[in-house]
């Protein structure tokens, strides 16, 4: 809240919430090596932090319900990748949500998944 | 095909990769539901002056708007499909793309064919299982696959195809000659 005497001018008094005040000016997170195609799922942790939580964290939490993709979950909140990768550290952090690393993270993407791709491609 | 209810979900990762103003959105948008990703990149040095940013030097970062689209074959099996950033000054988002990548679509245009030539460097070096497909566009002439190939110093064993970026059907087949390409090139045994 502004109080009297406080003065909010130029970029200051701005009518929206710049993208990297929502994470406090931060740029790094734990989430940086975040694959696009990691799936991010709430696992129903309670929030134990101090600061509260934000509108744009309890929406990547309402989103994370089913499990989503980080690259998803940055366009359907219509945020940079860079802040969203910022919020979805600190949820880690707070063990709010659990990430899995895509299927490349193993040694060869697996033949028959290949061959299921394909038939189901060409089934479109 | 039957598979395990219990299996774990993948998630796989395509890339089309190509000059600026080729078709990549229009592939991407072809085939799956296509949606906007933004980033925000700090201009490298090499950007600086390729932008026309007179006037406003203190403007070190721009946003970069990326497609990716989804396509669902089955519940528990996803494939992503990301536009690389036409401009070369991006090109440090690619290692972040391109890492895991099952492979790469590689569109050139026969009237701008050198406009594919850093892609197809990049995805050589890196070892990212690629094809090159020919966006027909109207009026273009249309060059034979090999012509293509020959210009482009292509391995024999890299698909080239012609393709029309806007037909869903074109765009199966040139996904699925990717596909079918990284078995091949991932899975050597398996003839």
């Amino acid at each position: 809240m502004t109080t009297r005497g406080e003065q909010w001018l130029d970029e200051h008094a701005g009518p929206i919430v710049r993208p990297y005040a929502l994470i406090r000016g931060r740029t790094r997170s734990s989430a940086d090596n975040l694959d696009l195609i990691a799936m991010v799922t709430a696992t129903g942790s309670p929030y134990t932090g101090e600061a509260g939580l934000g509108p744009e964290e309890q929406r990547i939490l309402e989103l994370a319900d089913r499990s989503m993709s980080v690259a998803d979950i940055a366009s359907e909140i219509d945020l940079p990748l860079g802040v969203v990768r910022v919020l979805l550290g600190d949820l880690q952090d707070q063990g709010m949500i659990s990430v899995r690393a895509p299927a490349h993270a193993g040694p060869r993407p697996n033949e028959r998944i290949l061959k299921e791709v394909i038939n189901g491609l060409r089934a479109l | 095909m039957a598979y395990e209810p219990s299996e774990e979900p993948v998630a796989l990762k395509i890339l089309v990769a190509g000059g600026f103003g080729v078709g990549k959105t229009t592939l991407v948008g072809a085939i799956s539901e296509i949606r906007p990703l933004r980033t925000e990149e700090v201009l490298s040095d090499r950007g600086i002056g390729v932008d026309d940013i007179d006037g406003v030097e203190t403007k070190t970062t721009t946003t970069v708007a990326m497609d990716f689209g989804r396509i669902t074959i089955r519940e528990g099996l996803v494939v992503y499909l990301f536009g690389t950033p036409g401009q070369e000054r991006f090109w440090f988002m690619w290692d972040e793309l391109s890492y895991g990548a099952l492979g790469a679509v590689v569109l050139a245009d026969t009237r701008r064919l050198t406009d594919c030539f850093p892609s197809i460097d990049y995805f050589e070096q890196r070892g990212t299982p690629f094809i090159v497909a020919v966006n027909c566009f109207d009026g273009a002439d249309k060059h034979e696959a090999e012509d293509v190939r020959i210009a482009l110093d292509l391995d024999p064993e890299i698909p080239v195809i012609l393709c029309d970026v806007r037909r869903r059907a074109s765009a199966k087949v040139v996904l699925v000659t990717l596909v079918e390409h990284a078995l091949r090139t991932l899975t050597p045994a398996a003839g």
